[in-house]
């Protein structure tokens, strides 16, 4: 079976037709590569043919993109040579693509030739916006839920086969730069407006007919002598600012923690300079150097190919029926309740939101009120769909308004007995069958689920803030949660279109329990005397959003204090003892408690806004003379987190490293370039890993100190990957 | 070894650097001419009376391109047997085609070199000549490429030196140039533009305002906080180079940075030979010459690291210093220098620098060379270094002592 099937009719249009067997959307794949090649060699050399359409034989799109396993296959192919494999695999495409732009065109003279349009449906993306932008006119559907673009840069990678070049030519480096460098995608109109592509229109089949047989003139731009790129080349005056200015916003805008962003900018750069020819082969080794980079690797697999096998339930119990929540219980109209019912109603679910009376649960819906008027002053929403979104939520405070729900989220004061009071009047209402999820983000579930008289439906699902906006959801099975109360978090989860990873129940479960001794570490390392702008944008430089000390602030220092001081209440003697908390609560003392008061690690101005750090700070703990260098405070802020996620492995918090890794980047921004936690140690290599950490240990003290596990795969130079990849991810 | 000596320098004024400066009808080749020509009716330099002309200069393009020291001498009335070699060394070009004459001197390499330079930065403005180190992306951001003035900036930052400081040493540079000005400490050195027929030009350093004052100078927005903070945020990327800083300190502006100027420069350098054929008293003795690379990003920090290494190659101590001058491209180099060494500012640009007179590129390290010649004579004193910062995170620096 192929890919590309090629009809010729009596008109003399030849159409190839793109339908990817098994796949909703079409897929590029090395196979179609070269069924699309021996299509068009055929139709040009068909003295009946006159031109070309190539279309897709899916409703309402054109291509997703490129098979991301090509890339692997490519460099597996190599064998011990996968740059010189990537390379060229690169070249052949850029042939394919090139012998259409070309079209059989004298090279001199640019005569002969035949036209080659493409008729997009709909949706068109990376490669499948690459081959459009090779063909010589585009035709889309008035589709205005369609999306064009390149994606490409989310996952660590960049348009390789043309679409760079092809793009920064068309429109000029400026005006490609928010398409190719942020991977902005827009609908077909915006595409229009944009000039990413030609037409819209209602029928662009017969369009693309009526322009092939009217004898086009069909030659690209910069195929043409005197071809000038818009806007300017790097040594014109103004292409010269565009460039300067490129190079510095990419390299701040990346912290120059991410690699594709900088090779697909020098691909720009360098091509501009050269004839098309030689630019797609300058492309091509940015492309090449790109795939290669490990960053790139894990960036693909962990936001890409391991975050949509979580989304499509990887680790869904088998053999479930299908769970779709249809009515929502919300306990807690607080802002995690209020955003709860929010993402839940935005996702077509009935949803009743409980708090104490009235007014508190009205407050909770007027959140989802308050955010859909803001998407209408956007024009993102209408009044008919805030009202059709509010209607679905009831807020009230009768826990007999809970009759009929399948799923009940608590998102009350995190206190055990208060949750368990809850947990009972819930109950007794709800039916038999209705699963019950808390959302504590501190609280152990299993100790929650003993307040249930059916803890097999008990479950956690913990939410991150702002609910609407965390990407993330982690469902936290306690020791008696079922497969049922599992699956029914996970498709949930599916509903609401968030990512989900599953995890069992130890203290903080998995984010929290990585992302405290991160932020702790920070605020260790002021008490030592390092600056904690060293210290922030020592975590920035790693690609975090937010440096601990900032994440402090905006969280709030009595959140820190208050957990600290449970934890210790939790723990007894057990607790390790550490100066972060004499500093937080040193803070909390003095009413320094962050961004809500106005004061905390930062100083604020009456408005709130940021003005640097507070200097009282010194006198308490004066600065070192001799700040430590740039990658010890790094490496002290990635292993404080990196070693938390090695020991949920180890002690089976974590059953599936793809969590811990797609976990950590959705969940707290975890150096997204690394791929996630157990890929940075891919990355940097088991036995640096193990090394390194015992240093730190034996000067910094015992939260350092090599895992057992680490320390072994550190002998047998494992990798994580190599060793914890699920079956059908170790090819990836 | 062979010794090299300076036999003599001259300069022009320096000219505005705008569309209404003085020299701003004066080509390059012609400006370049005005010392030329002086320095060999000064000297008597007939017939093939030099091996070579050394001549600085930075955006070699347009009418400063096509090496621009040869186009000089056939615009000069030096015989044309004498060839030209145009180099660059950014702002330290000047003092490099000092140091590269007096190295081939002191190489055997023939008697005598014309070394100096000239910038027509009115004419030929900063950056004609492109370059890659700011726009080529693997270039630009593996080296975590800044402008100039936010390097200037980011010295000021991370060593401490304030808006007040700044101002007041260019408060300072001015009047010492009007003093060194009214009490013709340059008029050994300065030759006046004249045009074709004679009539005259420019005959001082129109660039300077001797009326400036702090308060004057306080009402200066600084030059590179927008480029810094806003677009296109250079300042994060300081800060990317030097993370234990919160923020930079953008204390440089117009009135605490070097001028924008046209002018030339032209010093006479041989052994002891030349100075017999031609009857010629050497004036001072190139004691040591240096370069060095340094951190692109903070860039102009050059001149203590250069510093450093020419006292030690040389098995001297900065005591040994009578006088310096350290080109005033921003206040803060200027501090830095005399931070470092812990050198008081009286020994330092004593006759005023940049800040007040301009900085005409190619030709600066050639002027203050002379500058600091005719200083150690009138004032009566052995040794002077002269140093500039360079561009791309470089310095050079020249010990003299005289004769």
């Amino acid at each position: 079976m192929t890919d590309f099937t090629m009809k010729k009719d009596g008109e003399g249009i030849a159409t190839i037709v793109w339908d990817t067997v098994g796949k909703s959307m079409n897929v590029m794949s090395i196979q179609g590569f070269a069924d699309l090649s021996a299509h068009v060699d055929d139709a040009l050399a068909d003295d009946a043919v006159k031109g070309v359409i190539i279309t897709s034989g899916k409703e309402g799109s054109f291509a997703g993109g490129m098979d991301l396993n090509v890339i692997a296959k490519m460099k597996e192919d190599a064998g011990d040579a996968p740059a010189k494999g990537l390379f060229e695999g690169t070249m052949e495409m850029h042939a394919v693509l090139r012998k259409i732009e070309r079209a059989g065109m004298d090279p001199k003279t640019n005569k002969g030739g035949k036209p080659i349009a493409c008729v997009m449906p709909g949706t068109s993306l990376g490669i499948g916006f690459e081959l459009p932008l090779s063909c010589h006119r585009t035709f889309v559907a008035n589709n205005p839920k369609a999306k064009i673009g390149f994606p490409e840069i989310l996952v660590g990678i960049f348009p390789g086969a043309g679409g760079t070049t092809r793009l920064t030519r068309m429109l000029g480096a400026m005006a490609a730069s928010p398409f190719l460098l942020q991977g902005k995608m827009v609908n077909p109109a915006k595409a229009k407006a944009a000039g990413l592509i030609d037409e819209v229109s209602d029928d662009p089949m017969s369009d693309a007919r009526a322009w092939v047989l009217s004898e086009p003139k069909i030659v690209k731009p910069w195929d043409e002598k005197g071809y000038k790129m818009p806007g300017g080349t790097p040594f014109h005056p103004a292409g010269f600012m565009t460039f300067l200015g490129a190079a510095a916003m990419v390299h701040h805008q990346t912290q120059g923690a991410f690699p594709a962003a900088k090779a697909l900018l020098s691909a720009v750069y360098e091509g501009s300079l050269v004839p098309f020819d030689t630019a797609i082969k300058i492309e091509a080794r940015w492309f090449t150097n790109v795939l290669m980079n490990p960053s790139s690797e894990a960036m693909i697999r962990s936001l890409f190919i391991n975050k949509e096998a979580l989304e499509k339930g990887a680790v869904r119990p088998a053999g479930v029926p299908d769970q779709t929540v249809k009515k929502l219980g919300v306990l807690g109209a607080g802002m995690m309740g209020a955003g709860i019912a929010l993402v839940s109603a935005q996702a077509g679910i009935e949803v009743v939101l409980i708090d104490r009376d009235q007014a508190a649960a009205d407050k909770g819906k007027a959140y989802s009120a308050a955010y859909m008027d803001k998407g209408i002053a956007r024009k993102k929403a209408t009044p008919e769909k805030k009202e059709a979104l509010l209607s679905l939520i009831t807020a009230t405070p009768d826990l007999d308004a809970l009759k009929g729900c399948d799923l009940i989220i608590e998102a009350v004061f995190e206190d055990t007995a208060v949750k368990a009071e809850m947990t009972k009047k819930v109950e007794a209402v709800i039916p038999e069958d209705c699963i019950f999820a808390s959302n504590t983000s501190t609280l152990p579930i299993t100790e929650l689920a003993k307040a249930s008289s059916r803890n097999d439906q008990f479950i956690g699902i913990h939410f991150f803030s702002p609910v609407e906006k965390m990407l993330l959801v982690e469902i936290i099975k306690g020791k008696e949660t079922g497969d049922r109360a599992v699956a029914k978090a996970l498709d949930y989860v599916r509903q609401i279109r968030k990512t989900p990873i599953v995890v069992n129940d130890a203290r903080f479960f998995y984010c929290n329990r990585c992302i405290i001794p991160y932020v702790n570490e920070g605020a260790r390392m002021l008490t030592e005397g390092v600056a904690p702008a060293l210290i922030d944008n020592a975590a920035r430089q790693l690609g975090f959003p937010v440096g601990p000390i900032q994440l402090t602030d905006e969280t709030s220092i009595d959140l820190g204090a208050k957990i600290a001081r449970a934890t210790k209440l939790a723990m007894g003697d057990d607790y390790p003892e550490s100066p972060s908390d004499d500093l937080i609560f040193y803070l909390e003392a003095e009413g320094r408690l962050g961004r809500k008061s106005n004061a905390g690690f930062f100083d604020y101005d009456e408005k709130g806004k940021r003005l640097g750090y507070w200097k009282g700070l010194g006198e308490k703990y004066p600065l070192l003379e001799e700040q430590p260098d740039l990658v010890e405070v790094q490496e002290r802020l990635m292993f404080s987190q990196v070693l938390e996620a090695v020991r949920a492995l180890e002690e089976g918090v974590l059953e599936d490293i793809r969590e811990g890794d797609v976990g950590a980047i959705l969940a707290w921004g975890f150096a997204p370039w690394s791929g996630g936690p157990l890929s940075w140690l891919d990355i940097i290599g088991t036995p640096y890993a193990a090394e390194r950490t015992a240093e730190l240990a034996a000067k910094y003290g015992k939260r350092f100190e090599t895992p057992a596990l680490l320390k072994e795969m550190a002998e047998k130079n494992q990798t994580f990957y190599g060793r914890f990849a699920p079956a059908a991810d170790k090819a990836a | 070894m062979t010794e090299a000596y300076i036999y003599d320098a001259v300069r022009t004024p320096r000219g505005k650097g705008r569309k209404d400066g003085s020299l701003h009808e004066v080509t390059a080749a012609r400006l370049s001419a005005v010392a030329l020509n002086a320095l060999k009716e000064r000297n008597g330099l007939e017939g093939h009376a030099v091996e070579d002309v050394i001549w600085g200069n930075v955006s070699q393009v347009g009418e400063q391109g096509a090496c621009l020291a040869r186009t000089a001498v056939l615009a000069s009335n030096l015989d044309e047997s004498i060839p030209g070699l145009s180099i660059n060394r950014f702002c330290a070009s000047g003092l490099e085609a000092v140091n590269v004459a007096a190295n081939q001197v002191r190489g055997g390499a023939g008697n005598g070199y014309i070394a100096g330079g000239v910038e027509s930065m009115s004419r030929v403005p900063m950056g004609s000549d492109g370059g890659a180190i700011a726009v080529d992306p693997s270039i630009a951001i593996d080296n975590y490429f800044v402008p100039q003035g936010i390097s200037a900036d980011i010295i000021a930052t991370k060593y401490g030196f304030t808006r007040d400081q700044a101002d007041a040493m260019a408060v300072e540079s001015q009047r010492r140039a009007k003093a060194a000005w009214d009490a013709g400490h340059f008029n050994r050195s300065v030759v006046a533009v004249n045009d074709v027929n004679g009539l005259p030009i420019l005959a001082y350093d129109e660039f300077m305002r001797p009326q400036t004052d702090m308060q004057s100078l306080g009402a200066l927005k600084p030059s590179f906080q927008q480029m810094g903070e806003t677009m296109p945020g250079f300042d994060k990327i300081a800060i990317l180079k030097y993370p234990e800083l919160e923020r930079i300190n953008h204390i440089h502006h117009a009135g605490n940075s070097s001028g924008i100027v046209d002018g030339a420069a032209a010093v006479l350098i041989g052994n002891k030979e030349l100075g017999e054929q031609l009857g010629l008293k050497p004036r001072a003795r190139i004691r040591a010459t240096a370069k060095i690379g340094t951190d692109p990003t903070i860039m102009l920090t050059g001149p203590v690291p250069v510093t450093e290494k020419i006292l030690r190659d040389n098995g001297m101590s900065i005591g040994d210093i009578d006088l310096f001058e350290v080109n005033e491209a921003f206040a803060s180099v200027v501090m830095r220098f005399e931070q470092a060494f812990n050198v008081d500012h009286d020994k330092v640009n004593v006759n005023g620098g940049s800040m007040a007179m301009g900085h005409p590129l190619g030709a600066t390290g050639a002027m203050i060379l002379g500058t600091l010649m005719d200083e150690l004579e009138r004032s009566d004193k052995e040794v002077g270094l002269a140093t500039l910062c360079i561009g791309s995170g470089m310095g050079a620096a020249t010990i003299i002592e005289r004769v």
